[in-house]
């Protein structure tokens, strides 16, 4: 399957109990694209990037990454999930930040970096080490390789974490709302890494409040709210011009 | 409109509004102000009074009484008996069988319980069902019952066999000879009784781990099995550990059980009881109860406090990384940042 598209998702659905969060994504991320999900609280947006690595079981619909089925192999007409170590290997493949960070307490941030690459891919522990080095020092932070994170502020422990998703060279990295649990003025030094890597082509998917952020960088936005996705497409359309009330009414509060 | 400031911040800004302005005329007073911490006369004065009650006590251990039926003054407690018995062979011995067996039942125990903890919380239903089994039954009989059960076990299984199941038997081994390997008999009927309380304290520390350390090591791509050992089991680590040390000190004393329920115990070629078996025999040949104990109780009292020692530098290693360890240091440090941040 040769396509443009890195990501591709087909009619996604997912509910929890009896509540439909997903009522049928329709979605495709092109190759070097940054995708912004927005939307109110509950809309879904975070629900469907945790279903992009299988964080989350899709009920209904398909979902690919580079033509791939996440966490499912697909015979005839259904799709047969897969086993622990079969879906772990895909999800090598896909980066994610977390709104709370998410780094291991107990691991500096070098070892939080360097973890997952030694012991999941494999790679020599000196090779990993250069690079996450390297990392540190991309995202500002060469002098904090061997702090914890309870020694970091909210964006230096996010930026690590950016760090530690990148060091798994990955072809997608999903970002789940990565800059709402931090103060206002260390908001800017994360979105600045951001911004380089999409400049850098990095795929990525962005769940995000932050709409100057959105109009910026990204080359699609979506704007999702109940399950499904109301408007999309480039942001300066979208985001400067809403064809919908209700987006209208979500600029205006957000704003 | 900074009308409200927060009493005892003082800028060094002479300039700003404080609440009461009378006090602001002197503004080199107010940056070489101190903070003196709230002292209060009750520190003092219980400290007094627990030092003469403590006195009190320790002059009681070394006086001496009248007795009923006896002439004259004798010694409260006989100190002598004491000293006499203190490093006796028998002790000694009974200290190093204490010590082995309470080790190697509680490296079972630990290593059963991690096991049944990551069975209580696995995905298939017969790891679940089968674990929490475990634990109601070995939770549930006194481990006196257990110990004289495993005794037993070569009368009940005197030969246990490999094979289709009612059917042909590929291997038989002889139990004969178990029934008298004490040793054996006590790590396994100990260590299986310590695995279930073990179990639910892993457990428990598991619990406590944040669910986003699972999500972010699955994102990374690691195994369930790779994000149990390098991930959740270090930081459950921490709450894992201070029950652990209480299992550890109740096992020192819960292997005297061993010698009156099977007998003594041979180890390096010795056979000899643990420390309570020591005083038994010494106190039942001699009668002088309660000096004999006490010497079984200065053992005890001397192991426990290694115990704690090395708990306390387990629980140093498992917190690094955590707000929690440097507690105190913050606390110091931020003492010493009040003191002389003015200058």
């Amino acid at each position: 399957m040769s396509t443009d598209n890195l990501v591709e998702a087909r009619q996604v659905r997912k509910h929890f109990g009896r509540l439909e969060v997903l009522k049928g994504i329709n979605l495709n991320v092109a190759r070097g694209e940054v995708t912004c999900l927005l939307g109110p609280s509950g809309s879904g947006k975070s629900t469907f990037l945790r279903c992009i690595n299988h964080l989350e079981k899709i009920d209904g619909g398909e979902l690919l990454v580079d033509g791939q089925h996440v966490g499912y192999q697909r015979k005839g007409n259904k799709l047969y999930e897969l086993s622990d170590s079969r879906i772990s290997r895909h999800r090598a493949d896909i980066g994610m930040v977390f709104q709370r960070f998410n780094l291991f307490p107990h691991l500096t941030a070098l070892e939080n970096i360097t973890l997952a690459p030694t012991k999941v891919l494999k790679q020599s522990s000196s090779v990993v080490g250069a690079r996450a080095l390297a990392l540190l020092e991309r995202v500002g932070l060469a002098d904090k390789a061997g702090s914890y994170p309870s020694q970091l502020s909210g964006g230096q422990q996010q930026r690590v974490a950016i760090a530690r998703a990148l060091c798994m060279e990955p072809k997608l990295l999903l970002f789940d709302e990565p800059t709402s649990a931090l103060d206002p003025e260390l908001v800017g030094d994360v979105l600045d890494v951001m911004k380089s890597l999409a400049n850098d082509g990095m795929t990525m998917i962005v769940v995000t409040h932050e709409i100057g952020f959105a109009r910026e960088v990204a080359d699609t936005a979506y704007f999702m709210d109940h399950g499904v996705i109301v408007e999309s497409g480039k942001p300066q359309d979208v985001l400067v011009n809403p064809q919908t009330d209700r987006l209208r009414e979500f600029l205006r509060q957000v704003l | 409109m900074s009308s409200e400031v927060p009493e005892g911040v003082h800028s060094t800004a002479p300039s700003t509004t404080t609440a009461n302005s009378d006090e602001t005329s002197s503004s080199g007073e107010v940056s070489s102000l101190k903070v003196v911490p709230l002292r209060s006369p009750v520190r003092y004065v219980s400290w007094a009074l627990a030092a003469i009650v403590v006195a009190m006590f320790v002059h009681t251990l070394f006086s001496t009484t009248t007795r009923f039926g006896q002439d004259g003054m004798q010694p409260r407690f006989e100190w002598h008996i004491v000293f006499q018995y203190l490093f006796d062979r028998v002790f000694v011995y009974g200290a190093i069988v204490t010590v082995i067996l309470t080790a190697t039942s509680m490296i079972v125990g630990v290593a059963i319980g991690i096991g049944l903890a990551a069975m209580r919380l696995s995905k298939f239903g017969v790891f679940r069902v089968s674990a929490a089994l475990y634990v109601w039954f070995f939770r549930g009989t006194p481990v006196w019952t257990q110990l004289i059960f495993w005794v037993n076990l070569a009368y009940l299984y005197p030969i246990i066999s490999v094979g289709l199941p009612f059917g042909s038997t590929w291997h038989s081994w002889s139990m004969s000879g178990f029934e008298t390997n004490f040793f054996l008999v006590a790590i396994i009927a100990l260590g299986l009784n310590e695995g279930a309380y073990m179990a639910e304290i892993v457990r428990g520390g598991i619990l406590v781990v944040d669910h986003g350390q699972v999500e972010a090591a699955s994102s990374l791509g690691m195994r369930r099995a790779l994000a149990f050992r390098r991930i959740i089991l270090p930081q459950a680590m921490r709450s894992i550990i201070p029950p652990t040390g209480n299992e550890t000190i109740s096992m020192l004393k819960t292997t005297s059980l061993v010698a009156p329920a099977l007998g003594a115990i041979s180890i390096l070629g010795i056979t000899t009881g643990d420390i309570n078996e020591a005083a038994v025999n010494i106190l039942s040949r001699n009668y002088h109860t309660i000096p004999v104990l006490m010497v079984a109780a200065l053992w005890y009292l001397f192991l426990t406090s290694v115990l704690s020692i090395v708990q306390y530098f387990i629980e140093r290693h498992y917190g690094r990384g955590f707000v929690s360890t440097s507690h105190r240091r913050e606390r110091r440090s931020l003492r010493t940042a009040l003191e002389e941040s003015p200058r």
